[in-house]
Formats: C-alpha cells, sequence, structure tokens
C-alpha cells in the first residue's frame, strides 16, 4: 500500500489506512467495502426517516388509517436488506478464507508467550544449540509468511500488530498459531488487546521486518553468546546485576538464569524498553531501574533502590549487553 | 381449568359497572389499597408500586454508573493522564459495565414491564404479586451487595466478562470477584423469577378477549426477552457459582494447572451474553413499537412481522455467542457459521426499522418529546445496526474486536436502543405514572442535549477504533494519534451527561408543578390509558373485554373492528381478586384469588442476601442462620391463607364469556 511507518509518525496502529502484508490487506478492503456500505445505509435509511417527518400529508379526516397499510415497505426494505446482507456474509467469508492460510509455506516459526506485561519471543531451530530468546521485539524477514505460535503464561492476552494481521488471544494451556507477513522492511506497532490486569495498558511490542540479508546478521548476533569485556566497572554492575536482577531475569552464558521477566541477553540491541514504553537509551534504562513503579504502576518490575553507585555501575553492565 | 360444574367453588362473576365513587368502586379500593406508613412500603406487592421502584432504582444506578464514566472519560480525555491509578481505572470500568448492563438495563425495563402489563393487559396485577415484591428486594440488595465493595476499595476488577484465569485466586486474590460472583448469582435469582412471572402473566392474566394477536408489542418484547432470561441466566448463573468454588474451595473448572479450561469460561458466559443484549433492547424497541404509532396517530405498520421479528431476533441472538470468540483460535469453519448467522441477525431488526418508518411515513406524526426519542432513537438503531454488521464479518473481527469501535458499536446498541427509548417511555407515561404533565420545552431541549451529546460523545470511539486504540487501557502514549478522538468523546459525553440532568430535572419539576393529567393525554390507543391517572389500586374497577388491538381508537378506525367494553365488565370484588384467561385466545377461564400485601417477600430477600454476605466474608455460621431465617420467611408465605382458598373457582367456558 505505502510505506512502512517512520519512528516520527502517529497513528502507528492505523489499521484502516495502513496494511504491509497479505494477512491484513484483505481485511483492509473488507472494511473499507463494508464502511462505505454502512455508509449509504445509513443515508438512504435516514434520507427515509426525513422524508417520513416533513412529507405532505392529506388532511386528517378524523379516521385513523388501516392497520395493514405500508406492509410493501418491510417486505421492499427486508428483502434489500436481506440481499445486501447475503452478498456481505459471502464476501466475509472469501476474506476470511484469504486471509486463514498463508499463501506460500512459512519461511519461519517463533513463538511468543504473553506474561504480565510483556512478550517472550523464542526463536527455535532444529539444532537447540542455535535456539535463542528475546524479548519485546520481533524480527521477522520481509515478504515470506511467519508462523506465530501463541501462548501464555499466566492470563489470557491477545496478539495484534495491526497493520499486518487480525488479532488472536493467547490462552493459558491452549497453543494458538497466527502468521503474519510484512511486504515492507520497516517497524511495526503491536499491543495486547485482551485485558489482562494492571497494565494491560502498556503491553506492546514491535515487530521489525528486514531484509534477509538484515534479518540473518541479527539472527546471527542473537545467537551469539555474550561476550563481557574486562571492564571494570562492568564486573562491578555484573555483581550489581546478579544480586538484584537475576532471580528474574536471564543473560544467557552467565548465572543469570531468571524466567519471570525478560531474558536481556541482547537488551542493547532493542529499540525499547518496559515492552514497548520507554525508548532504550542509557538514561530511560536507569529511570525504569529506579521508577519502574511509577512508570508502570503495578508491574512486576519493582523500583529498585540503588546507591548512585550501584546505580552507575548497572548501567555501565547493562550498556555492555550488545 | 376445565368445566367443573359440580364444584360447590364454582361462581360465574358478576358483570357490572363501577364508576368512581360508587359503593362498588369504594369496596374495591378498600380491598386493594396498601396500608400507609412504612409497614405498607415494606409489605406491598401493588406492581405498580414495584415497577416506580425498579424504575427509580435503576435510574440511580445509571447515575451512578454515568458518573463512573465520567470519570473514566476525563481519565482519557488526554495522555498519560494520572487522574486514576490503574487499579481505580479496572474498578470504574468494570462496576460500570456491570452497573449498565446488570443493574440499569435490565432493571429499568422491568419497570416498565411491571407498571405497565397489567395495565395493559387489562389485569388487576401480576400472576404472581409477592414473587414481584421478592424480584425488587432482591435486586435491590444485589445491587447494594455490588456497590458495597467500593468504599473498601475492593469492587470487581475484572471486567464486566470477568475471564479466567485473571479471575482466578491466583491473579485476584482480594474478594473483588467474589463479590461480584455471588452478586450475580444474586441477581439470577431476582431476573429468574421475575421472569417467570412475566411470562404467566402474559399468557394467563389478560383481559377477556385479548388474544394473543391482540397484545402490545411490548409485551412481545417483553415476553421474548423474558424466556430468553430463563434458559441463559441459569448459564452465567453456574458459571459464576463454578468460578466461586474455584476461588474458595480450589476446584478446578477452570484453572489450566489442574485441567481446568478457560475456554469454558468464555463458552459460558457468551452464552448468556449475547441473548442477554437482545434481552435489555426487545423490550425497548417493543417500548417503540407501541408508543410510536400513537404519535403518528395510526397503528403500527406490520404488528405480525414485528412481533415475530422480535421472536426471531431472540432465538438467533442464542446461535451467535461465539461471535465473541472469533479471536480464541477457532477453526475457521466454526468462525464461518457463527459469522454468517451474526450477519442473518440483522435481518429481524430490518423488519422492525422498515415497519417504524413506514409508520412515520404514513402516520400524521406529532411532535412531542416522547416521539423525538423515539424517531431519533431509530437512527442510533440503524448506526449500531451497521456497526453490528461490520463487527460480525470475522476477518474485520480480528481487527475490530477489543477496540473501541465495539465500544462505540455496544454504546450505540445498549445506550441508544435502551437509554433513549426508556427516556422516550418515560416521557410518554409520565402522565399516567404521576398524573400529571411534564414540562414539554424542557423535554425538547433534553432529547437535543442528548442526542447531539451522545453522537459527540460515541461517534468518534469508532474513529478511535479503527486508529488502533485497544480497549480497556488506563492510559496511551501521546503519538498514537488518539488524542482528539477522545479529547471530543470526553466533551462529548459531558454534554450527554447534561441532556440525561435535564431530564432528571424536568422529572423532579413536573413532579411538582406539572399540569395535572387527563386519563389519555397522547390519544393512545392501549388499555392502560382507559384508566385514570395515577392508576387506582385496583387498577380496572372491571375486568374489560377487549375486542380489537387498539381498544381506544375504535371510534376513529375504519369500521369492522369490534367494539371493546371498558366501562361493563367482571366486577370481581369478593377479596383482591382477577380474572385468568386461556393462554392464546384469552377466553375467561378462572377467578384467581390475589394474594394480600405480605412482609414475606422483603424478609426472604433480606435473609437471602444475608446468606450472600456471609459467604462473601466467610462467615459461615451466619449463612447458615440466614439460610435458616430464609426458611422461616418461606413457611410465612407459604402459610395457607383463607382468603387465598377459593384457588379452583372457574367460569364455565361456554356461558362465562359475555361476548360484547
Amino acid at each position: 500500500m505505502s510505506i512502512a511507518l517512520s519512528e516520527k509518525e502517529t497513528a502507528p496502529l492505523n489499521y484502516f489506512l495502513h496494511s504491509y502484508g497479505p494477512a491484513s490487506t484483505p481485511t483492509l478492503h473488507l472494511g473499507w467495502v463494508f464502511a462505505s456500505i454502512a455508509v449509504m445505509v445509513f443515508l438512504i435509511v435516514a434520507g427515509l426517516l426525513a422524508g417520513a417527518l416533513v412529507h405532505k400529508r392529506p388532511q386528517n379526516s378524523g379516521n385513523i388509517d388501516d392497520a395493514d397499510k405500508g406492509l410493501q415497505w418491510i417486505y421492499i426494505g427486508t428483502g434489500i436488506s436481506t440481499c445486501l446482507l447475503l452478498g456481505m456474509a459471502v464476501y466475509a467469508l472469501i476474506t476470511l478464507n484469504a486471509i486463514a492460510r498463508p499463501p506460500q509455506a512459512t519461511a519461519l516459526t517463533l513463538t511468543v508467550t504473553g506474561y504480565d506485561w510483556w512478550w517472550k519471543v523464542e526463536y527455535e531451530h532444529a539444532d537447540p544449540s542455535l535456539n535463542f530468546v528475546t524479548a519485546n521485539e520481533i524480527h521477522i524477514p520481509v515478504g515470506v509468511p511467519v508462523l506465530v505460535k501463541l501462548k501464555s503464561a499466566d492470563v489470557i492476552h491477545a496478539f495484534w500488530v495491526p497493520v499486518l494481521a487480525g488479532k488472536t488471544q493467547m490462552i493459558p494451556g491452549l497453543i494458538n498459531r497466527q502468521w503474519l507477513q510484512a511486504d515492507v522492511p520497516g517497524i511495526y506497532r503491536g499491543e495486547c488487546t485482551q485485558y489482562c490486569g494492571l497494565q494491560h495498558a502498556h503491553m506492546a511490542l514491535e515487530v521489525i521486518a528486514q531484509n534477509a540479508a538484515e534479518f540473518r546478521q541479527w539472527q546471527a548476533a542473537q545467537r551469539k553468546r555474550l561476550v563481557l569485556p574486562p571492564a571494570s566497572d562492568a564486573d562491578a554492575g555484573r555483581k550489581v546485576f546478579m544480586e538484584h536482577c537475576s532471580g528474574c531475569h536471564s543473560i544467557r552464558g552467565t548465572e543469570a538464569i531468571g524466567a519471570h521477566a525478560p531474558d536481556l541477553t541482547h537488551l542493547k540491541s532493542r529499540r525499547l524498553i518496559a515492552a514497548g514504553t520507554l525508548t532504550n537509551t542509557p538514561e530511560h534504562r536507569q529511570q525504569w531501574i529506579t521508577h519502574a513503579q511509577e512508570i508502570k504502576p503495578g508491574a512486576r518490575m519493582p523500583s529498585m533502590v540503588l546507591s548512585p553507585v550501584e546505580l552507575t555501575a548497572l548501567s555501565a553492565f547493562l550498556s555492555t549487553l550488545d | 381449568m376445565t368445566d367443573s360444574t359440580d364444584s360447590p367453588l364454582i361462581r360465574v362473576p358478576e358483570m357490572g359497572r363501577a364508576p368512581l365513587g360508587s359503593d362498588a368502586e369504594i369496596r374495591l379500593a378498600g380491598l386493594w389499597e396498601t396500608e400507609p406508613g412504612w409497614r405498607g412500603r415494606l409489605s406491598t406487592v401493588d406492581h405498580k408500586t414495584i415497577g416506580l421502584r425498579y424504575l427509580v432504582t435503576a435510574f440511580l444506578f445509571l447515575l451512578l454508573g454515568g458518573v463512573e464514566a465520567l470519570i473514566m472519560r476525563l481519565q482519557l480525555a488526554q495522555p498519560d493522564q494520572t487522574l486514576l491509578t490503574p487499579e481505580q481505572y479496572n474498578q470504574l470500568f468494570t462496576m460500570h459495565g456491570v452497573t449498565m448492563i446488570f443493574l440499569y438495563a435490565l432493571p429499568v425495563l422491568s419497570g416498565f414491564s411491571n407498571y405497565l402489563w397489567p395495565l395493559m393487559l387489562g389485569s388487576r396485577d401480576m400472576a404472581f404479586p409477592r414473587l414481584n415484591a421478592l424480584s425488587y428486594w432482591l435486586f435491590l440488595f444485589s445491587g447494594l451487595f455490588l456497590y458495597a465493595s467500593f468504599p473498601i476499595g475492593e469492587a470487581p476488577n475484572g471486567g464486566w466478562f470477568n475471564y479466567v484465569p485473571m479471575t482466578d485466586r491466583l491473579y485476584d486474590t482480594g474478594p473483588n470477584i467474589d463479590v461480584y460472583a455471588l452478586g450475580m448469582v444474586l441477581l439470577g435469582i431476582s431476573t429468574t423469577v421475575g421472569s417467570i412471572n412475566f411470562i404467566v402473566t402474559l399468557f394467563r392474566l389478560r383481559a377477556p378477549g385479548m388474544s394473543i394477536d391482540r397484545v402490545p408489542i411490548l409485551v412481545w418484547g417483553t415476553l421474548t426477552a423474558s424466556v430468553a432470561n430463563v434458559f441463559a441466566v441459569p448459564v452465567v448463573s453456574l458459571a459464576f457459582f463454578m468460578l466461586w468454588l474455584d476461588r474458595q474451595f480450589g476446584t478446578h473448572f477452570f484453572d489450566v494447572v489442574n485441567g481446568g479450561k478457560p475456554m469454558l469460561w468464555q463458552h459460558l458466559f457468551w452464552m448468556f451474553g449475547h441473548p442477554w443484549v437482545y434481552v435489555v433492547v426487545l423490550p425497548a424497541m417493543g417500548i417503540v413499537s407501541d408508543a410510536l404509532p400513537t404519535f403518528c396517530r395510526r397503528p403500527l405498520v406490520g404488528y405480525a412481522p414485528v412481533a415475530l421479528s422480535a421472536m426471531a431476533t431472540m432465538l438467533l441472538g442464542f446461535g451467535v455467542w461465539i461471535h465473541h470468540m472469533f479471536a480464541t483460535g477457532l477453526p475457521t469453519l466454526a468462525l464461518s457459521f457463527f459469522g454468517a448467522t451474526s450477519m442473518v441477525i440483522s435481518i429481524p431488526s430490518a423488519v422492525a426499522v422498515f415497519a417504524w418508518i413506514a409508520t412515520i411515513w404514513l402516520g400524521r406524526p406529532v411532535f412531542n418529546t416522547p416521539f423525538l426519542f423515539f424517531a431519533g432513537f431509530v437512527l442510533l438503531f440503524v448506526i449500531g445496526g451497521l456497526s453490528g454488521v461490520m463487527t460480525a464479518a470475522v476477518p474485520l473481527d480480528f481487527q475490530l474486536n477489543e477496540t473501541y469501535f465495539v465500544v462505540a458499536h455496544l454504546h450505540y446498541v445498549l445506550l441508544g436502543i435502551n437509554v433513549f427509548p426508556v427516556v422516550g417511555g418515560i416521557y410518554y407515561w409520565f402522565p399516567k405514572f404521576f398524573g400529571r404533565m411534564f414540562n414539554e420545552t424542557l423535554g425538547k431541549w433534553s432529547f437535543w442535549v442528548m442526542f447531539i451529546g451522545f453522537n459527540a460523545g460515541f461517534f468518534p470511539m469508532h474513529i478511535a477504533g479503527l486508529l488502533g486504540m485497544p480497549r480497556r487501557i488506563y492510559t496511551y502514549a501521546p503519538n498514537m494519534g488518539w488524542n482528539t478522538v477522545n479529547l471530543i468523546t470526553t466533551a462529548g459525553s459531558f454534554v450527554f451527561a447534561l441532556g440525561l440532568l435535564l431530564f432528571l430535572i424536568n422529572v423532579l419539576v413536573s413532579l411538582r408543578r406539572g399540569a395535572p393529567a387527563a386519563e389519555n393525554p397522547w390519544q393512545a390507543p392501549t388499555l392502560e390509558w382507559a384508566v385514570p391517572s395515577p392508576p387506582p389500586a385496583y387498577n380496572f374497577a372491571v375486568i374489560p373485554i377487549v375486542a380489537s388491538r387498539h381498544p381506544l381508537w375504535e371510534d376513529w378506525l375504519d369500521e369492522g373492528y369490534g367494539r371493546s367494553s371498558l366501562e361493563t365488565g367482571y366486577l370481581l370484588m369478593e377479596g383482591r381478586e382477577t380474572l385468568g384467561t386461556t393462554p392464546l385466545d384469552a377466553r375467561p377461564d378462572v377467578i384467581l384469588k390475589m394474594p394480600e400485601d405480605s412482609y414475606a417477600p422483603f424478609f426472604l430477600g433480606l435473609f437471602s442476601s444475608l446468606i450472600f454476605a456471609g459467604l462473601l466474608l466467610q462467615a459461615w455460621d451466619f449463612a447458615v442462620l440466614m439460610i435458616m431465617a430464609s426458611g422461616l420467611s418461606l413457611i410465612a408465605w407459604l402459610w395457607p391463607s383463607k382468603a387465598l382458598a377459593q384457588r379452583v373457582s372457574a367460569v364455565k367456558p361456554d356461558k362465562g364469556v359475555a361476548h360484547v
């Protein structure tokens, strides 16, 4: 349709004007056709009603009209409505069929798990040593369909990246499937649309569509184990991290194997933190660590009480998570 | 009741007249009037009193729900607002939904039905007056029960749909959800007994001659809704009871870890929830179908199609619950079926819309305030219906579901189809209720302010939804493109609230200062307008005999219609009595002895509500005590009464009917 949204543009969830892939484009067309029909029908009915209110009538003879007059209004009106609705139903079914399955075999399978209130993203590979986990950010190659398996770790969430595909609920105990495809490189925002508790409002994610080469590069980078530089600052920060953060967060290749919170192995490569709430700058990271409860009240991440020295060290350590 | 000629109880009721002030009329008043003072207030079983109580109570809940909405709109007026905490916001939207759907929309219609049915049908009361009183008390107490959670900051917070597992004890440890679960079971009892009462009243208590094809459409609407209630409410009561068991005793109906199924909740909830949508709109559509023709000075076009469309809507309504669950990962075939059914369900609505427009077109409309509300309603109904068709398309629903588009749709449907007819209906029957006319100028103002505010408030929500704004978020970032629409919505909602306020001012002022109302100020066609305004305690001095669908219009309708007998009819004054008739053709069948006023419904309602309070507080001893107290109230209720002893009196079918 058009080029992908740049960061500065507003309305990143606007699926009624934008669509970037075959899983959502037929729906966009359907939406416009239905909306046009709805407007047209409304105008006709409103016109009839206005006509009924103002049209000139014969003088009142004192008698009240026969009850049976006017039945043809119902016959004609209902007849036309029925034909229109059947046509619309058929179109809706054709569209459903078009988006139910991807046009070609999916090129990539990944599993997204909803947590209160963030997303875990797993890339699996036949060779388990090539598996990796990331959070709140999905990278996909452009132009090919991707299968997304949807799970939930706690309550019901819903996975929705509107300009790429419709939403699907993530239900505990079930694995739902949906596919999406981005035909244009870009950053596409998604949000949880199923009310899931206190921070339902702050449970966003981004899908980053890249051309094949860039995607492979990113994938390779994610598969890398963490190589910690010998800098002393980072060592101090690492200690702080292991003391305060590793109960929930994990960093592959270290003793941090917490599973309740986003994997931070390649934190620095991500654009946003706190499930799409803040951009990933050092200042925001510090703010988030010390004021998580002010930014996302009720989130599982506590506002950490750290001395300035500890915070600086931790921040320096996080900056090494490339 | 079959012929029992030899029975000593058989009695052919006396026919006659009982004009105001006559001995017979004074005797009737003595029989039916409620004791003055607080004792009468607690013990009355008069359907008119109960109906008005329902209306007033439901309106108070509407105001509460409205205030909740306005607070939420302030929070959403601008991005990143901090007026409310997320927890407060979640409690507010949950209670807003619960209040509007359960404590306003249905009870307010029960108010109309309670007040109007016996009057429209030519009866002296509902079939089970004490059950009626119980139904009201339970409604009131369950409302108080739900609202008692607010002062302690533990109001339900799982959304009105209350999806598990978020509402399992694992994720919601406070009493919030228990309040909702128990409150709903309690309210379910009220709804069920009320519905049974309406069904029996419709089939058995119509005036002689009012065959089933002569009842007002409102009665059809409430009948279908009541039948639906009887089927739907037990489903949700069961679901909430199961949830309470899960939470309280660790059963595993919905608990995934131990093999429970969260999807079960969704199915149970929407199997109830979707038909319920029609439960709260069909009687309101009935109000329009009955009252709109009065102002058009002609009968409704297509009585039979409209009545049938109400029933068709209800039947289809039970087959579309999946459309709330399109995004749950169901197979495409199931989605196709339920999507198509959901679109087909708008066909019966089209019948009603064209019937209303044809009635206006062929009539000579008088632009009184109630008419404005009914005509305005038609437009809102069409908008709500069309957005409903859009969401019924499965692929489109994958996008629209859980966004503000759905919020807009459901407000057009529920507010537009319920509140506008209800306010119009209150204006319409105001003279009958209170014996005074309302202020017409203020009435028109209230309509225009409400109508403009409503559309300014809710139409932009469609746009917000198309821009991707999810539902139930307590705040949003400024760069999402939602700022302007939200600001307009908030402004519109306050204008709408102002319109509603004007309506309430009109009611309060006119109650005191309104001009005295005649029996039939609108020259309406139905029976309730044949009695004085306000109606006497016994409704009809004599049970009228009906010969057409429009008893009060027979003089103006073309020849060929029979003449109803409204002044001369069955006297029935040996105690509180009314006439029972056969279900379809309304031939006199039995003299029904109606119960005296009684405290039993109040105490049964009170004690059974206290059972639930005991369960909520886990005060098991107290709950058991209250169960025993309820049992005692029930014994008092059922204690054989001399006045009711003549239960089997019968009118011989062949001789008893006086075909006038």
